[in-house]
């Protein structure tokens, strides 16, 4: 057969050259060198942070819009506060209480925001591809901050940007990924990123929450949880009550699965380190005493979402790679 | 009488210089071919043919969706019809998944009002199995075919109880007319929207598994050996489904089965692009599925081509993947798009092509068939294999623009299209 290819969303990507128009719609938008400059930024942004005075002028002027189809307490704020910390104007939209509650269609609602020339549109939606779409109907820089199971890009580079803190590199790390995989966007992203800086992701959990043909993205699937040893990080996913329902569901109970699958402080060697990209349920994927213990690098991540979220906007509309980029100065 | 269009004197015309190839009549040659008062009168023997120019009998499609009555901001009996004729097509049959369901005499009187009053081409129509699609109670097929029901389907839906689908079988004799399966265990297939496999496990949209379909393939092809009675697999997509078919046929169950231009062409590496025109139900498969699909189309196992043609609504097609709804349109690009993409690269023969395209799916519903005979009605293709041109929004007859082909170049060319002896389309 011969190839047959269409672009009918004339999309540009974050690892592009020198485009006119840069987005983040997932984790493929990036290069490894597009990784470190990011990660090279957040550094930057972490050491301008312990100063009293946090605000830097480096977006004075632009526009960053929030546009939230889904809730979010972690994501949301920290968009926010990034680009305020950047100093640009920001604009949060929520799906309820906006026209979308009267049936407005993402297409109307982006090409509305659109009028007010916004620099940077970070979405996120409950259905895959929107963001996609979003950048295909307007000029503005798209960030996703995740859409539906695909991708979360941002959760990503803040969880390998934690990584590289604790434990001071990102090649040649182990990273089991415990729990969900199949309804998580943020495992999907956090695949593809480990592959691209040369760590090894191994996934662990019920069969029937592992997707079948995921091993094709470079990982190893187990089913045992004392496969879990081996690993420098203890990545644990969020376990859904909806995943539960009567007639939907994928394990028997929470409790067999937290029996089986539970990342209990039985299950860890010291040494290891443990995450969890947020909401937690403790109890359920996660032993209580385990969320608390030094191992724990969850409000690590929090501080970290909001250093790679700055750097990501700042990389956008001013850094990159192309020959006018600038560095950013926090002198 | 199961195909409709309105009452008009035939056409005279003679078509010189092309290859004319009819695989059922054995002919393979250079003639110039005469109709007089839409009726063959001769062949005679010409020269050199013209390059490219080849001359076949027209084409039959299965599996239309007029979106009529209901959607006409979709499409209409005179848009999918002039749609068709451009196509190439000399019958289409429409499939019954409407608003409201074509399962009463009243609904399909009122189609069949409609194709002799505007359908460019003769147009027959399917009614459903089930009343309202509801997969409960079994239509009144035998008052329904008597009105001129081309067939039976529930298309857009499987018939989940193995209860309903036995006595639809067995009713189906008292009609004499055949059952068109589209074959999903909902179970399985759940709130999918692509194949289940390596590509969805990357993009985390919920899968399809192709299980979901051969396993009711397998299950309808039982109850059709145990109650005696032929039946027809819709769209066939995976290669589980192939085989079931394959194996029911060769333990003599009466089963034929068709499939779609996008599954020969296309795999589930597509959907990356999320773009929604690459979202169907069935949905593309894997290159192993396509390869299955392309074996069983040359062993006989498939015998027709059919477009399944669905048309959409642009605002309902520009949404996100998740959102959009599942469906493309064909009739205008189903040769091209066969012979650029399939007959071009050596994995199909054109013979075989227009074949599975023309008498293929008219001897499986028992349509009139198109030959190039002298005595026949004019039943004819003429196609400019060597002439190109771009699929764009602008270029469609039908009201619909979601074409999986949009911005692509297609070789080959539907130049005319005589149907029972009319001209329909000329280039």
């Amino acid at each position: 057969m011969s190839e047959i290819t269409t672009a009918p969303l004339r999309v540009v990507r974050l690892g592009d050259p020198a485009p006119p128009r840069r987005h983040l719609l997932g984790i493929s938008d990036l290069d490894r060198n597009a990784v470190e400059r990011l990660l090279g930024t957040a550094t930057t942004i972490a050491r301008s942070l312990d100063r009293e005075v946090k605000k830097l002028p480096a977006l004075r002027g632009r526009l960053v819009i929030n546009l939230f189809y889904e809730s979010s307490t972690r994501t949301l704020s920290s968009f926010d506060l990034a680009a305020k910390r950047l100093s640009a104007d920001t604009m949060a939209l929520r799906s309820s209480g906006s026209s979308v509650d009267k049936g407005e269609s993402l297409k109307d609602t982006a090409l509305t925001l659109a009028e007010y020339d916004p620099d940077v549109i970070v979405i996120r939606h409950p259905h895959i591809g929107a963001p996609e779409l979003v950048a295909s109907v307007t000029h503005a820089h798209i960030v996703n901050a995740g859409d539906g199971k695909h991708q979360h890009p941002t959760q990503a580079l803040l969880d390998l940007y934690t990584m590289r803190e604790a434990l001071g590199r990102l090649d040649g790390l182990h990273v089991a990924i415990v729990g969900d995989v199949l309804h998580s966007r943020v495992a999907r992203s956090l695949i593809e990123a480990l592959t691209l800086v040369g760590a090894r992701a191994t996934l662990v959990g019920p069969p029937t929450l592992m997707p079948r043909g995921i091993e094709s993205m470079g990982c190893e699937v187990s089913t045992d949880i004392a496969d879990i040893e081996a690993a420098d990080v203890v990545y644990v996913l969020r376990m859904q009550q909806e995943r539960m329902n009567a007639g939907a569901a994928y394990v028997p109970s929470l409790r067999e699965y937290a029996a089986e699958w539970g990342v209990t402080a039985r299950r860890l060697r010291p040494s290891q380190i443990v995450m969890h990209p947020g909401p937690m349920n403790r109890g359920v994927e996660i032993a209580p005493d385990v969320a608390d213990s030094a191992a724990s690098l969850i409000s690590d991540q929090v501080r970290a979402g909001l250093v790679v979220r700055m750097a990501v906007l700042y990389d956008l509309l001013a850094g990159g790679p192309g020959d006018d980029a600038r560095p950013l100065e926090v002198a | 009488m199961t195909l409709f269009w309105p009452d008009r004197p035939a056409d005279s015309l003679t078509l010189r210089g092309a290859r004319v190839i009819d695989v059922a009549a054995g002919v393979d040659g250079a003639f110039d071919v005469t109709v007089e008062d839409g009726v063959i009168t001769s062949l005679e023997r010409a020269g050199e043919p013209a390059p490219g120019l080849v001359l076949a009998p027209a084409f039959v499609d299965p599996h239309v969706h007029l979106r009529v009555p209901g959607r006409e901001d979709e499409e209409t009996v005179a848009t999918g019809t002039a749609a068709a004729a451009a196509g190439g097509y000399c019958a289409i049959l429409a499939m019954p998944n409407t608003d409201p369901v074509v399962d009463s005499a009243a609904v399909l009187g009122a189609l069949i009002e409609q194709a002799h009053e505007g359908a460019a081409i003769p147009t027959g129509f399917m009614a459903s199995i089930s009343k309202g699609l509801r997969g409960e109670e079994l239509t009144e097929m035998v008052e329904l075919a008597r009105l001129g029901a081309a067939g039976f389907t529930d298309d857009g839906h499987p018939v989940v109880s193995a209860g309903l689908m036995q006595r639809a079988l067995q009713y189906s004799g008292a009609a004499g007319r055949l059952l068109a399966l589209h074959e999903e265990d909902p179970s399985l297939s759940r709130d999918g929207q692509m194949n289940e496999g390596a590509v969805s496990a990357a993009l985390g949209l919920a899968g399809w598994p192709s299980i979901a379909e051969s396993v009711m393939i397998e299950r309808d092809c039982s109850i059709a050996a145990y109650v005696q009675r032929p039946l027809h697999i819709m769209h066939l997509s995976a290669r589980e489904s192939v085989a079931a078919v394959r194996a029911a046929q060769a333990r003599g169950v009466a089963v034929t089965a068709e499939v779609s231009p996008h599954h020969l062409c296309l795999t589930d590496d597509t959907v990356r692009t999320l773009d929604t025109n690459r979202k169907m139900n069935p949905p593309l498969r894997a290159e192993g599925d396509r390869q299955a699909l392309l074996e069983g189309l040359r062993d006989g196992t498939i015998t027709c081509i059919a477009t399944d043609h669905a048309p959409h609504a642009r605002h309902e097609k520009e949404t996100p993947f998740e959102a959009a709804p599942f469906g493309v349109t064909g009739l205008e690009t189903s040769f091209a798009a066969i012979n650029t993409f399939l007959v071009e690269t050596g994995e199909l023969a054109l013979e075989l092509v227009l074949e599975r395209m023309s008498s293929g799916p008219a001897r499986t519903f028992d349509l009139p068939m198109p030959r190039i005979a002298v005595g026949e009605r004019a039943n004819l293709v003429l196609i400019d294999l060597d002439a190109s041109w771009l699929v764009t929004e602008h270029g469609f007859r039908s009201r619909s623009t979601n074409s999986w082909l949009l911005g692509q170049t297609l070789n080959g060319a539907i130049v005319k299209t005589v149907a029972d002896g009319r001209v329909v389309h000329a280039a």
